[in-house]
C-alpha cells in the first residue's frame, strides 16, 4: 500500500471506480522499479532471519557435525527457563532505558544549541558529531583505558577513590557503559531532534512572545508538542540500537559481573560454543523484542517513520 | 605501563590488520606452480619466533614447501573463535595450526584436524613429556605435534618475604601479616585464565574437573577445600583492589609496580620484571605453585601449543613434514630464545638456550610440567570452561566457611555444560 503512493504522487481528482489504462501501467512501472529493492531486501533479511528460525528448531551444534535434529521449541524453552535470559535482559532494559533518557536530554539541549549557533554553525555541528564518527570498539577501549586503575586518569580526578575499580562491580561498570553509550550516541539523537527543531515556523515563537510567553512556556507550549514526531522517530531508533548493546560492554567486561546483554548472550553460544540452534533461538528473541518496541512505538504512541524523518 | 598497554592494542590493530589484508589475498592464485605455499595460522609471539621458524623450516625443505604464517590475536578466546568459524566452513586455506592445549578434543571430535601416527609420530614425540602429549592427544589418538608447553610457578619478592610459603592458606597469611605490600597477584577475571587458575586448585586438592570427556568428578570434599581457597583470597586483606578483573598482564604490572608481594603467573614474567622493572626484578624469587591440602604436592597449571594439519589442507603430506620441523629441537629451542616459551622436550632443560632463558629455575620448571594438571579434554570444552567461570566468578561470592551451595551450583552447570545444555 505505500509501496505505490510515490509512484502517484497526483492522483486525478475524481477516482473512479475503474482505473484508467494509465494509473494501470504506472501500479505496474511501480512495481517493477521496486523489484530489485524488494528482492535485495528478500534476500539479505528475509532469508537469513527465516534462516534463523529453522536453525533454532534445530538441535546444531558445529563442534559436533553428525548429531543434530529437528527439536521443536526445546531450544526456545531452554532459554526462557534460564535465570541468565532474565537477568540479561533486565541488564539490557536497564542499559536502554537510562542511556536513552540521558541522551534524550542532552540531545534535546544540543540541538536547541545547534539550531540556536548564530556563527560557526557548520563548525559546531561538526564538532558535535565526532565522537558519533567513532568506531564503537575504539570508544569503548578509549574509555576503558580512562577508567582503569592502572592506566586511567579518571581515579586521579578530585572526589574519586584512587583505588575505585570501576570494573569489580556491577553498577559502577553500568555507569561506566551507559557513559560511553551516550557520549558516542547522543550526536545521533541530537541530529534527528535538530531536523524536527527547524521544521517549526518561527512566527509561532514571535506569536507567543507578543502574548509574554516566557522561554521555558515557549518550549513547553510550542517546542515539545510540534516535536512529538521528531522525538518519537529519534527515541524509537535510538531505543531499537540500545536494545542491541553489543560492542562497549563486550569491551569493558566481557559481561562479567552480571553486566551482560542480550546480544553478548547470543553471540556466546553461537560464536563462543558454537551452538547454532541455542544460539539462533536467542536471535530470535532478540528479533521478537526488538519487533515488540517497535510496535509500541508505532501503535502505542503513534510515531510515525515517515513524518519524522530528517527533511520528512 | 601505559606504553605496554598500548603496545598491546598496536600489536591487536596491526595484527587484525594483517588478517584482513591475507583475508583480502587469499582469493585464487592458489594454483600457480612452484613449492606448495602452506599458511600456518598461529597466535602471534612478540619475539619473531614463529617468523623464524617458518623461514627456517621452509629453507631447509630445500624447495619441497614454503610456510606463510598468519597470525592470530594475542587473546586465547579471540583465537579460537577465528579458526572455529573457518574450520566449520571447511575452509581449505589453513594448512597448520597452532593449537591451544585445550582446543584438541572439540578439534578432534569434529574431524577438523588429521592423526598423527607411525614415524611422524614417533619423531614428534621423542622426549616430550608425557603431560603434554596428553594435551595433544584425544581418545588415545595422537591430534597434534607438541610445541612450546608453559607453567605457572609463584613469584614472589625476596626482600619481603623469608621463606616461601608451601601451601595457599600459608601464604595468604603471610600476605596478610605484611599489610599493604602483601597482596597475591592470581588471574581471576571472568575468563580462560580464571579456569586455569580454578582447575590447579581442584587438581592440587586431589580431584579433578572431568574423569572422561563426558564424565564430571569434582569429588566433594577436596572440591570444596579449593574453593574455600579462592574465597579465603577473595575476601580477605591479600586480595588485590582489582582482583575480579586481574589477568597475566594486569598481575605482571602491579607485581612490576611493588604493590604485591606473591604472584602465580608463567614464566615470561620473570623476563619482564628484569626489563621493565629491574629493582623489583632483583628481589624477585620464584617456587612451585603452592599446595592447596598440605602434603599433598601441588598440580600446576599447563598451557602451551601444539602443532595440528587441518584436515580441509590440500597438501596434508607436506603439512606433516612443515609441522615436523616447526616443532622439532631447534625450533623449540629457538621459542625459548626469543620468546622465553618454555620447550615441550624434556631433554631440553639442561641446554645452554633454556638455563639462560630461566636462570636458576629451569629444572623448577621441568618439575612444575612434569606434575602439572592439565585441564579437562573434552569436545565440550569450550561449554565445560564458561560453566565454570559462570559458576565462580566473582571470586569473592565464595564464602570460605560455607563452600556447600557454591559446590552444589558449580557441579550441576558443569553436568549441564557436558550434556552442551542450558545457556551458558
Amino acid at each position: 500500500m505505500t509501496v505505490n503512493a510515490p509512484a502517484n504522487p497526483n492522483p486525478p481528482e475524481a477516482a473512479p471506480a475503474k482505473a484508467s489504462s494509465r494509473t494501470r501501467s504506472e501500479h505496474k512501472l511501480a512495481w517493477m522499479l521496486c523489484a530489485p529493492a524488494v528482492l535485495a531486501m528478500l534476500l539479505v533479511t528475509a532469508y537469513p532471519i527465516a534462516y534463523a528460525i529453522i536453525l533454532s528448531l534445530q538441535d546444531v551444534d558445529l563442534r559436533f557435525p553428525d548429531e543434530g535434529g529437528f527439536v521443536g521449541l526445546s531450544n526456545y524453552s531452554a532459554v526462557l527457563s534460564s535465570d541468565l535470559w532474565w537477568t540479561d535482559i533486565f541488564n539490557t532494559v536497564f542499559i536502554m532505558l537510562i542511556s536513552v533518557s540521558i541522551e534524550l536530554v542532552l540531545g534535546m539541549a544540543i540541538a536547541l544549541v545547534m539550531h540556536r549557533a548564530i556563527f560557526g554553525r557548520g563548525v559546531v555541528r561538526t564538532s558535535v558529531l565526532i565522537p558519533y564518527g567513532i568506531i564503537t570498539v575504539v570508544a569503548a577501549f578509549a574509555w576503558q583505558f580512562a577508567f582503569s586503575p592502572e592506566t586511567g586518569f579518571v581515579n586521579n580526578l578530585p572526589l574519586i577513590s584512587d583505588e575505585m575499580d570501576w570494573f569489580g562491580g556491577r553498577f559502577s561498570s553500568f555507569a561506566v557503559i551507559i557513559m560511553a553509550e551516550v557520549w558516542k550516541t547522543t550526536p545521533f539523537m541530537a541530529l534527528l531532534l535538530l531536523a524536527g527543531l527547524v521544521t517549526i515556523d518561527s512566527q509561532l515563537y514571535e506569536a507567543a512572545k507578543v502574548d509574554g510567553a516566557s522561554a521555558w512556556q515557549r518550549f513547553t507550549r510550542i517546542t515539545l508538542p510540534l516535536m512529538k514526531p521528531a522525538i518519537l522517530v529519534a527515541l524509537l531508533f535510538r531505543t531499537l540500537d540500545a536494545f542491541r548493546v553489543f560492542d562497549t560492554i563486550f569491551v569493558m567486561t566481557r559481561g562479567a559481573l552480571d553486566t551482560e546483554s542480550v546480544s553478548i548472550l547470543g553471540y556466546n553460544q553461537l560464536i563462543s560454543r558454537l551452538n547454532l540452534g541455542l544460539g539462533s533461538a536467542v536471535s530470535v528473541l532478540i528479533f521478537l523484542c526488538v519487533f515488540l518496541i517497535a510496535f509500541v512505538f508505532v501503535k502505542g504512541f503513534g510515531a510515525k517513520v515517515e513524518e519524522g524523518r530528517p527533511g520528512g | 605501563m601505559k606504553s605496554s598497554w598500548v603496545r598491546r592494542a598496536g600489536v591487536c590493530l596491526v595484527a587484525s590488520a594483517l588478517a584482513a589484508v591475507a583475508l583480502a589475498a587469499c582469493g585464487g592464485s592458489s594454483d600457480e606452480s612452484g613449492p606448495p605455499e602452506l599458511t600456518f595460522f598461529v597466535a602471534i609471539q612478540p619475539g619473531g619466533t614463529i617468523e623464524e621458524v617458518s623461514k627456517r623450516c621452509s629453507e631447509e625443505s630445500k624447495g619441497k614447501y614454503t610456510i606463510t604464517p598468519e597470525f592470530l590475536p594475542t587473546d586465547a578466546s579471540q583465537q579460537r573463535e577465528q579458526l572455529v568459524r573457518r574450520l566449520g566452513a571447511e575452509d581449505s586455506s589453513i594448512d597448520i595450526i597452532g593449537m591451544d592445549v585445550i582446543w584438541t578434543g572439540e578439534f578432534a571430535n569434529a574431524g577438523w584436524v588429521e592423526e598423527w601416527t607411525g614415524a611422524d609420530k614417533k619423531a614428534v614425540t621423542d622426549k616430550v613429556f608425557p603431560n603434554v602429549i596428553e594435551t595433544a592427544s584425544y581418545e588415545d589418538k595422537l591430534y597434534a605435534a607438541p610445541f612450546n608447553t608453559n607453567t605457572q610457578l609463584l613469584w614472589y619478592r625476596k626482600d619481603l618475604v623469608k621463606q616461601p610459603p608451601k601451601t595457599w592458606d600459608e601464604m595468604i597469611e603471610q600476605a596478610e601479616g605484611l599489610k599493604e605490600a602483601g597482596s597475591i597477584q592470581v588471574q581471576a577475571s571472568r575468563y580462560e585464565g580464571y579456569m586455569v587458575f580454578v582447575n590447579a586448585l581442584i587438581e592440587s586438592a586431589g580431584t579433578e574437573i572431568l574423569s572422561g570427556p563426558e564424565e564430571v568428578d569434582l569429588e566433594q570434599g577436596p572440591t570444596e577445600q579449593a574453593l574455600a581457597v579462592i574465597g579465603k583470597l577473595a575476601n580477605g586483606g591479600a586480595a588485590p583492589p582489582s582482583l575480579s578483573t586481574s589477568d597475566e598482564d594486569s598481575a605482571r604490572l602491579a607485581f612490576e609496580a611493588g604493590e604485591s608481594a606473591f604472584m602465580t603467573n608463567y614464566t615470561f614474567a620473570y623476563a619482564s620484571a628484569q626489563e621493565e622493572a629491574p629493582d623489583i626484578g632483583k628481589e624477585m624469587g620464584y617456587a612451585r605453585f603452592p599446595q592447596v591440602d598440605e602434603g599433598k604436592p601441588s598440580k600446576p597449571p599447563l598451557g602451551g601449543f601444539n602443532l595440528a594439519v587441518s584436515s580441509y589442507s590440500k597438501n596434508k603430506d607436506v603439512a606433516f613434514e612443515a609441522a615436523t620441523c616447526l616443532s622439532n629441537k631447534t625450533s623449540q629451542k629457538t621459542a625459548v630464545e626469543l620468546d622465553g616459551l618454555p620447550p615441550s622436550r624434556s631433554d631440553l632443560y639442561t641446554d645452554k638456550t633454556v638455563t639462560k632463558a630461566y636462570p636458576g629455575f629451569a629444572q623448577l620448571v621441568k618439575e612444575s610440567i612434569e606434575e602439572s594438571g592439565p585441564r579437562p579434554t573434552t569436545p565440550a570444552y569450550q561449554d565445560v570452561s564458561l560453566a565454570v567461570q559462570r559458576a565462580l566468578h566473582p571470586p569473592d561470592k565464595i564464602d570460605a566457611s560455607d563452600t556447600e551451595s557454591i559446590y552444589d551450583e558449580l557441579k550441576s552447570k558443569v553436568e549441564d555444560a557436558v550434556k552442551r545444555e542450558g545457556l551458558l
